[in-house]
């Protein structure tokens, strides 16, 4: 259990981090709510490498965290609506195991967005934020599949050293 | 993880891609030129404008001037806001029907509406 702790805690720190440097990145796509998403990553990672508990966790937490750290209430909404919705697909994809890990991503992408976006409508209680849902399916599809290849190229590399059967219980 | 990439992943990513390209042009497609903008603060209706003459909105919640909406050219766009993203500043002039911007820490949403009933309003009505 300690040893589970301490684990998580640093994927934990990963996914964090790797919300600020996405943060910090001089890099604006310049459509206004798109974002790369790198912090799903570990999500992804996770998911396939250790357990849906664990990454569920992380994710979670991830999002509770740099919502109060970086973000307020509003982005925390947004995060969790997304995140939960992704999570949960890309769950299924994964338990089917008839999908490639950048066609399990570029789905959670598309659903995070889609999230995102009804939660928006909520918020504003306005449904013509419908009319943003292309821009949005587009960029979801885009950022998971290049989340999903990073993914692919990091995991086969990891998996020697993270896994289920050498994960601290 | 090391499954490749095979005929289930074509198949169900040609047919996300087809939905949203249809999804993608409807929408577009959709869209007549609007003349006059709603504003709305928090789900309830604050102005209505016409596209047709240029000037400038403040926006005041709570006697506070949050955000300034400008029509320029037919066009409508978000000026300044005092919430910390400033995403809605960098969203592109609506001007079609149904375009909005929309400032979420605020609350404020514009949307550009038209005159002539929608062709989808006939249909059902």
């Amino acid at each position: 259990m300690k040893k589970s702790v301490a684990y998580l805690g640093v994927f934990l720190a990963l996914a964090m981090i790797l919300s600020y440097v996405e943060a910090i990145l001089p890099f604006a796509i310049g459509i206004p709510g798109v974002k790369l998403g790198l912090a799903n990553l570990v999500t992804v990672l996770m998911l396939y490498l250790i357990g849906w508990r664990e990454a569920l966790c992380v994710s979670v937490l991830r999002i509770v965290l740099t919502g109060i750290l970086f973000g307020n209430l509003v982005s925390i909404c947004y995060g969790l609506a997304g995140g939960l919705l992704s999570f949960v697909l890309m769950f299924i994809l994964i338990r089917i195991n008839r999908f490639h890990v950048v066609t399990v991503s570029i789905c959670g992408g598309i659903i995070h967005n889609m999230g995102q976006l009804i939660v928006a409508g909520f918020l504003v209680s306005s449904y013509y934020v419908i009319y943003y849902m292309p821009v949005l399916l587009i960029a979801g599809f885009v950022t998971g599949a290049l989340i999903g290849i990073v993914a692919k190229e990091v995991g086969g590399r990891l998996c020697i050293h993270i896994s289920k059967a050498n994960y601290p219980k | 993880m090391n499954r490749r990439f095979g005929k289930n992943d074509i198949l169900l990513l040609g047919m996300l891609a087809v939905v949203i390209l249809v999804f993608y042009v409807g929408m577009t497609s959709a869209l007549q030129s609007g003349d006059s903008i709603i504003i709305t603060v928090n789900g309830s209706e604050y102005g209505r404008y016409s596209l047709t003459e240029n000037k400038e909105i403040p926006i005041k919640i709570d006697g506070k001037v949050t955000n300034i909406v400008t029509i320029e050219n037919g066009t409508a766009y978000m000026l300044e806001a005092d919430c910390p993203d400033q995403l809605c500043m960098h969203q592109n002039a609506i001007s079609k029907d149904k375009e909005s911007i929309i400032c979420l820490p605020n609350r404020v949403v514009v949307t550009v509406e038209s005159e002539q009933k929608n062709t989808l309003d006939d249909v059902a009505g």
